[in-house]
């Protein structure tokens, strides 16, 4: 199906290692990377001492690597001594374990096993983020990021049409979930005194955010009815156009402080908010694409007309689609708001429309194993390579160029999301070794 | 009362007249053939009647009701089912996704299903599973389920596509050329098939044929198309003497 380039060589040298992890499961993974996150959460500020480090490296030293070469030994010995080693030690050691734990959980109800896993992975990533609000800022926007592609792959990847209207979907997710909150919960100088107490905000904030993502749906449809009408390639254009119209109707409600933005949002989008959201965001997408009424979509992509003979309702299909996708993008923007507590328009505009296109593309078309991660890939280059300023705009275009060239449809494109099989117990290297 | 029933339709694209003063009955379980040379119209009438082209004027019915306007996909789940001439297969899909896709009408379990994993769904898509499996193995096909169609012999295509057609549960079933470019082992395996559907299903087929050899085996009747005008119509033996289908042959198909 696709380019597949393999390198007889380099999967030689590296069957070994491959040999080496294979027996371990997804819970012994997670569980190493919880012993490594409560590693550093103990001994973390000593070990800097020692190493002679500022601080705790926030993203695995690589940032401290560009921007100060002497610590390079430093960083790298924190890295190994604090995840590298341990991690590979405890997933190895506990591997008869974990393999005993996933074999039970395989015989047990998925979403039993999943919601297991899931809580796991939620205390490493909480224990991780405890260093610092860096940290902390950074994954909740890698988490929405990862709402935001998939939500954009189900358009461009599986339907296969090319939108370019997700910046104006989150900028209305993001400005209705924020004049739902500002304006019930906040005593704010634009939209007035607040109309209901705070502490019910709390519990009231998911509906701000699925309103959100309806008004982002309705932004859909008037997208859709004139693209999806006839065959062609309006959707680009008309898209392109809905983001801009969106984007200057916001500069000019000044109610909503037009250029200069809306701030003070509640803050709301706590980790576990954020998490509990991209999780539901990545279950329903997955659910629908993996059903044979979301695989309509790549009928529709591959063959229309013979989608068309074979029962499927191809016009509902893309519509549905579309606005499934924006949904999703409005509630990310939702959260995008309550991570920042702050919007502005000028956010929604090319830039944002660029850096999403890359992350469907990067990661890989029609794949939600790759919009993860294109999401979580991309944002960790952007930040890694921050201190590299203007090259940084050189590397990742290049990066993204040579993606291109070598796999055109991105990273891990058309692979299945299949969560039993993640979750899997991996005992078969116990016989082989 | 007729499964499906043309009466004068006549379809012009911009200017060219592609059918003329069309008529067609056809009785369930009934097989009939529709020949003529290249560019008389053949496919022209399929898409007219499978709803793809609107008539210029005309009437269509299927078991007695209108169906001029309806859209493809209603025409199709009301049991008017169809092959392409190149087969129009979905590259990125494999054999089982192929034939579980044409049972979307089927499907009832809706948007909560789609997005939530309902009960509902399970049991369906475990349904359609099952019944695609059925019809890959009738069409002997069945050992390529998880393959992807893109990776497979043409004939193992051709019979793929052939199931995919009939996981509409049609009551007639259009077949456009299905043999067109296949060996004679091919084509041994594709009338069985036909003999399959026929024989198991009783389904009514419309053909669209250039072989006589199919022609002759299967049909009950035959119409012969030239320039979007039927100029013969009658039993292939009929046909295959009639004088003007021999001129409109003269030096183009193997008729013979
Ligand atoms: N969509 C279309 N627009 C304009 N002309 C068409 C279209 N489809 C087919 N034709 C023309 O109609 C005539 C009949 O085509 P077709 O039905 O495909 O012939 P056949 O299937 O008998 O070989 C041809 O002259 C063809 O060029
Ligand atoms: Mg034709």
């Amino acid at each position: 199906m696709e380019v597949k380039k393999s390198n007889p060589g380099n999967t030689k040298r590296f069957s070994g290692l491959r040999h080496f992890f294979s027996g371990i499961p997804a819970s012994g993974w997670l569980l190493a990377a919880f012993a490594a996150v409560l590693l550093e959460f103990y001994v973390g500020d000593p070990l800097t001492e020692i190493l002679g480090l500022p601080k705790i490296p926030a993203l695995f030293g690589i940032v401290i690597i560009l921007k100060k070469p002497h610590l390079i030994p430093g960083a790298f010995a924190y890295v190994g001594l604090i995840y590298l080693l341990p991690i590979i030690i405890v997933a190895k050691i506990t591997a008869p374990a974990t393999n005993w734990v996933s074999e039970k959980l395989d015989r047990m109800p998925l979403w039993f096993s999943a919601i297991l896993h899931l809580v796991l992975l939620y205390f490493v990533l909480e224990i991780w983020t405890d260093i610092s609000d860096y940290r902390l800022l950074m994954l909740k926007l890698t988490l929405i990021a990862i709402m935001i592609t998939l939500s954009l792959n189900i358009i461009n990847g599986y339907m296969g049409e090319f939108s370019c209207s997700h910046p104006g979907f989150i900028a209305l997710g993001a400005y209705v979930a924020s004049v739902f909150t500002v304006g019930l919960f906040v005593n704010d100088r634009l939209l007035g005194h607040a109309l209901l107490p705070q502490a019910l905000g709390q519990f009231l904030f998911p509906i701000g955010l699925i309103l959100g993502g309806l008004v982002a749906a309705v932004g859909a449809l008037i997208v859709a009815i004139p693209s999806f009408r006839t065959r062609g390639d309006y959707l680009a254009i008309i898209s392109l156009a809905f983001m801009f119209i969106v984007k200057s109707l916001i500069e000019n409600l000044e109610v909503v402080g037009g250029p200069r933005g809306l701030g003070g949002q509640p803050d709301w989008a706590t980790l576990p908010t954020v998490f509990v959201w991209a999780v539901l965001c990545v279950w329903t997408i997955n659910n629908f694409v993996e059903s044979t009424m979301g695989k309509a979509l790549n009928a529709v992509r591959d063959e229309e007309s013979a989608a068309d003979a074979m029962t499927v309702n191809t016009r509902k299909t893309k519509m549905i689609a579309f606005m499934f996708g924006a949904f999703w993008a409005g509630v990310g923007g939702g959260l995008f708001a309550h991570v920042l507590r702050y919007v502005n328009p000028g956010t929604f505009g090319i830039k944002k429309l660029a850096e999403v296109l890359a992350m469907v593309y990067f990661g890989g078309l029609n794949s939600v194993f790759g919009s993860i991660v294109g999401a979580v890939s991309f944002n960790l280059l952007s930040e890694a390579l921050r201190p590299l300023e203007i090259f940084k705009w050189i590397i990742i275009p290049v990066l993204l160029i040579l993606v291109m060239i070598y796999r055109p449809t991105g990273l891990i494109a058309f692979k299945h999301f299949n969560v039993k099989k993640i979750l899997r117990p991996r005992p078969g290297s116990k016989e082989r070794v | 009362m007729p499964l499906l029933q043309v009466k004068n339709m006549t379809h012009f694209f911009t200017g060219l007249r592609a059918v003329h003063n069309y008529n067609l009955e056809i009785n369930p379980g009934e097989i009939r053939g529709l020949i003529g040379p290249n560019g008389a119209g053949k496919t022209t009438i399929f898409n007219l009647l499978t709803g793809v082209l609107r008539p210029t004027e005309g009437e269509i019915t299927l078991e007695g009701t209108d169906i001029i306007g309806l859209r493809p996909h209603q025409i199709a789940a009301r049991g008017i089912g169809r092959t392409f001439q190149n087969m129009k297969l979905w590259r990125h899909m494999t054999v089982l996704e192929h034939v579980k896709m044409a049972h979307y009408s089927q499907l009832s379990y809706g948007l909560t299903g789609a997005f939530f994993g309902t009960k509902k769904r399970v049991r369906q898509e475990n349904e359609i599973e099952e019944h695609a499996h059925t019809l890959l193995a009738l069409m002997d096909a069945d050992q390529f389920a998880d393959q992807k169609v893109l990776n497979l012999p043409y004939g193992v295509q051709r019979r793929v596509e052939m199931a995919r057609a009939l996981a509409t549960r049609p009551k007639i079933l259009f077949l456009d050329e299905p043999t067109v470019g296949m060996t004679p082992e091919e084509l041994v395996g594709m009338m069985n098939v036909f003999r399959k559907i026929h024989n198991e299903l009783g389904l009514a087929i419309f053909l669209i044929e250039h072989r006589m050899k199919v022609v002759m085996e299967f049909c009950q009747r035959v119409q012969t198309l030239v320039f979007g005008e039927v100029i013969a119509e009658g039993t292939p033996d009929e046909i295959q003497n009639d004088p003007r289908v021999i001129e409109a042959y003269l030096g183009k198909e193997e008729v013979a």
